[in-house]
């Protein structure tokens, strides 16, 4: 059969989401001649409508509905609505994404064995090593046109990242470059090279950063095995009397419910869509949600210990101009317990505009202390930190009293920051810091963490189905039909930017679910 | 969400005739029946809810909230705007806003100035402000500044931050690596 699908065709595999999870696994499966319908709930944005404003291109792109937070992290203060900074678009937050695509490090994998038990974490080994993995991380380096990988060469380094090495080298940092960015640095794949715009964060338009939107997205289409539907927002999984999942029920671009069957349901709604979903399709066979006899659906939430620094200097730095994400340190991702505390910190090169500086820089200040670092914006450098998270079995996407337009329960946001992530914080705030001191700052601004743009561990993959919700190929451990197929699999959060590990998950469990379709176990 | 001043009938105003049509004068500012302007004549807003003389009231709060010192008060008075329009529309914003005036010129009066506006010092302003930081007014205003007032071109312009850059084919002939300081 090819597309488009009958609601009633229940040998189709529905995927939900076309993000970097989402998306990738329905172009995976359709190049296999597999049918898949997507459903995504946001609309379909490509280069040519985006935006080079920051917060026109927030209304554009982000994911507005309603959200609760709660927690004593500090984004339940200043954005208590706004607990993450998600897509909601054909493309998902591939579309914000900045690029950085790095593999995540053996003994992360083994986080419990290497870390040992710490008070109030959750740890486990992942029930996968990087050796399983690397076949897959090749080929999701290949798709995404890494660049160092593939013999594709590094982009050109930009003023924010000039700043970071001369301080990085001053302090004898060893390894700091451009970094492995999924943004062509010569044309590749019938997409452009990178023309330095600077607003990564507001989708590319020159189509030089890989985005599911333009590259995995029509590719699948292009098989006649793919079809998307626009504004298709899934309010539930629906099962049988076996207690396999049997389709999804949606709300159309109109309102209208439609029910979907299905062969299999992929969820790949982000790390807290994806939870929410499986609690809000409880019934009277699996009163606590989808897929949730262990009662893992929606805990261990993890968003990355998180932290910028921004410094300023008697010159001008320009920093906003060129690759968002144009360099990185990577000395302190090493697990070294003498700095303190279990596992590593990325520090990464960051630009805001002015419009996001304002509203990002210290939320709530004012008076002369903020505007006097506005002033200076012209003379600024500035890096993200982003280092692992200890998983916390409380902190925990959960339903909230609150409902969305479609009448459902949204979801609640709990966090509370580990001692091991305030330590590893307080190290990285000093470290980056001491990198801009380094070259002559004035001032260095400790920034504090932003609205989470890397939600994970909320349906996590583990050996024993008590510990977790998935298996090591994401196939819920209660429900052979159901897979999880982003970010929230992960068991820990290690210290790199999660999304080329959700792509590589995503091409690896296209091989998985093939397989178990040929052996008609599914 | 920029806000367009409203531009005073061309040729813009002397000053002198927008003193005939003042009411008051203050800080820089001129209050007249439905608007506010700069005493220089180069801007003015018409107001439609609020009364001309909170309009100037907030200007000088807003500048004292995020205080640039090369930003001329049309840049705070524009990213204001938006509030008076929503009280054309909204009763309970318009009493509030009206009411957090009144209250602030109320605690200036206690503090032994004739008014927030005739507070002479930003200190001493600064230190009304504390007082009410926590109250809905003052988060209502804080907060639309801090998008409505740099999210505004020109502000972009005094800080140093050039914007769209796609139509100008990017920064990559445009000086994305020309720092030479370091
Ligand atoms: C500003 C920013 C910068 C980032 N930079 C990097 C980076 O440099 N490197 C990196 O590795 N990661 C980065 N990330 C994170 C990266 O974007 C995410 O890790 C990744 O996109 C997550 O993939 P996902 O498939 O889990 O979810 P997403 O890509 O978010 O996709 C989820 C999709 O599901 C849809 N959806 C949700 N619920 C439903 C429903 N009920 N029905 C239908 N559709 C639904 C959503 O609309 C969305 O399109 C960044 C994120 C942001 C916001
Ligand atoms: S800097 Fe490069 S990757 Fe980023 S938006 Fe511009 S062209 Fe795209």
């Amino acid at each position: 059969m090819t597309s488009p699908y009958k609601l009633d065709d229940d040998s189709v595999i529905v995927v939900i989401g076309t993000g970097a999870g989402g998306g990738t696994l329905a172009n995976e499966l359709a190049q296999k001649g597999i049918d898949v319908v997507a459903l995504e709930a946001g609309g379909r944005h490509l280069p040519g409508d985006y935006i080079n404003d920051e917060w026109a291109s927030f209304g554009q792109l982000a994911w507005t509905d309603m959200r609760t937070t709660s927690g004593s992290w500090r984004v339940a203060k200043d954005f208590g609505n706004l607990p993450a900074w998600i897509v909601k678009a054909v493309g998902g937050s591939t579309t914000h994404w900045a690029g950085a695509s790095l593999r995540i490090q053996d003994h992360e994998f083994r986080a419990k064995s290497t870390y040992g038990e710490i008070d109030g974490a959750s740890l486990l080994d992942w029930p996968i090593t990087l050796k399983d993995l690397e076949p897959y991380y090749d080929k999701a380096e290949d798709k995404m046109g890494v660049t160092r990988t593939n013999g594709i060469p590094g982009l050109p380094g930009n003023n924010n990242f000039k700043v970071m090495k001369a301080g990085a080298d001053k302090l004898g940092y060893k390894n700091c470059h451009t970094g492995n960015m999924a943004i062509n640095s010569q044309p590749r794949d019938d997409r452009a090279s990178c023309q330095q715009l600077g607003f990564c964060f507001q989708g590319c338009k020159m189509g030089a950063k890989w985005s599911t939107a333009y590259t995995e997205i029509p590719l699948g289409e292009a098989t006649g095995h793919l079809e998307v539907r626009e504004h298709a927002h899934v309010l539930k999984i629906e099962h049988d009397d076996q207690g396999n999942v049997s389709g999804v029920l949606y709300a159309d671009k109109d309102g209208n419910q439609q029910l979907q069957k299905a062969r299999a349901v992929c969820v790949a709604g982000n790390s807290i869509e994806s939870p929410r979903l499986l609690l809000n399709s409880a019934s009277s066979m699996f009163p606590d949600g989808l897929g949730n006899s262990s009662g893992q659906v929606g805990k261990n939430y993890m968003r990355h210990m998180t932290g910028s620094v921004y410094a300023v200097f008697d010159k001008p730095v320009n920093m906003y101009r060129g690759t968002t994400m144009a360099g990185i340190i990577t000395d302190e991702s090493r697990h070294d317990t003498s700095r303190g505390f279990a596992g590593g910190y990325e520090m990464e090169t960051l630009a805001l505009g002015v419009p996001f500086m304002a509203a990002f820089l210290n939320p709530g200040a004012w008076g002369r202390e903020f505007t006097a670092a506005m002033d200076m914006y012209e003379n600024m450098a500035g890096m993200w930190l982003v280092g692992e998270d200890m998983p916390q079995e409380s902190n925990a996407v959960s339903l909230s009293d609150a409902k969305d337009q479609h009448g459902m329960p949204v979801a609640n946001v709990h966090f509370d920051d580990h001692p091991n992530d305030l330590a590893m914080r307080k190290h990285a705030y000093q470290q980056g810091a001491a990198v801009y001191d380094a070259v002559g700052a004035t001032q260095t601004y400790p920034t504090p963490p932003y609205p989470s743009t890397h939600n994970l561990g909320t349906n996590r993959m583990s050996a024993n189905a008590a510990d977790g919700v998935v298996n090591k190929f994401g196939q819920s451990h209660d429900i052979k039909n159901l897979f999880i197929s982003d970010g929230s699999q992960f068991t820990t959060g290690a210290a790199e930017n999660p999304t080329l590990t959700i792509v590589t998950l995503a091409i690896r469990q296209a091989d998985y679910i093939a397989q178990q379709m040929n052996e008609k176990a599914i | 969400m920029t806000v367009n001043i409203v531009s005073m009938p061309a040729p813009a105003l002397t000053r002198r005739q927008l003193l005939k049509r003042s009411l008051a004068v203050s800080a820089g500012l001129v209050v007249g029946s439905g608007f506010l302007a700069g005493s220089s004549g180069a801007w003015a807003v018409e107001v439609k809810a609020l009364t001309p003389a909170t309009m100037a009231t907030l200007v000088q709060m807003a500048r004292d909230i995020y205080p640039h010192d090369r930003f001329e008060d049309a840049l705070y008075a524009a990213a204001l705007k938006g509030h008076d329009e929503n009280a054309a529309k909204d009763d309970a914003l318009k009493a509030m806003l009206e009411d957090g005036v009144a209250a602030l010129n109320k605690s200036a009066e206690a503090a032994g100035n004739d008014s927030y506006l005739a507070t002479g010092w930003e200190i001493d302003r600064l230190a009304l402000l504390k007082e009410i930081e926590s109250t809905e007014f003052f988060q209502t205003i804080r907060g639309g500044l801090v998008v409505g007032l740099y999210n505004q071109p020109a502000v972009w312009d005094k800080l140093g931050y050039e914007g769209s850059s796609f139509e100008k084919g990017g920064y990559i002939n445009r000086g994305f690596s020309d720092i030479t300081w370091l």
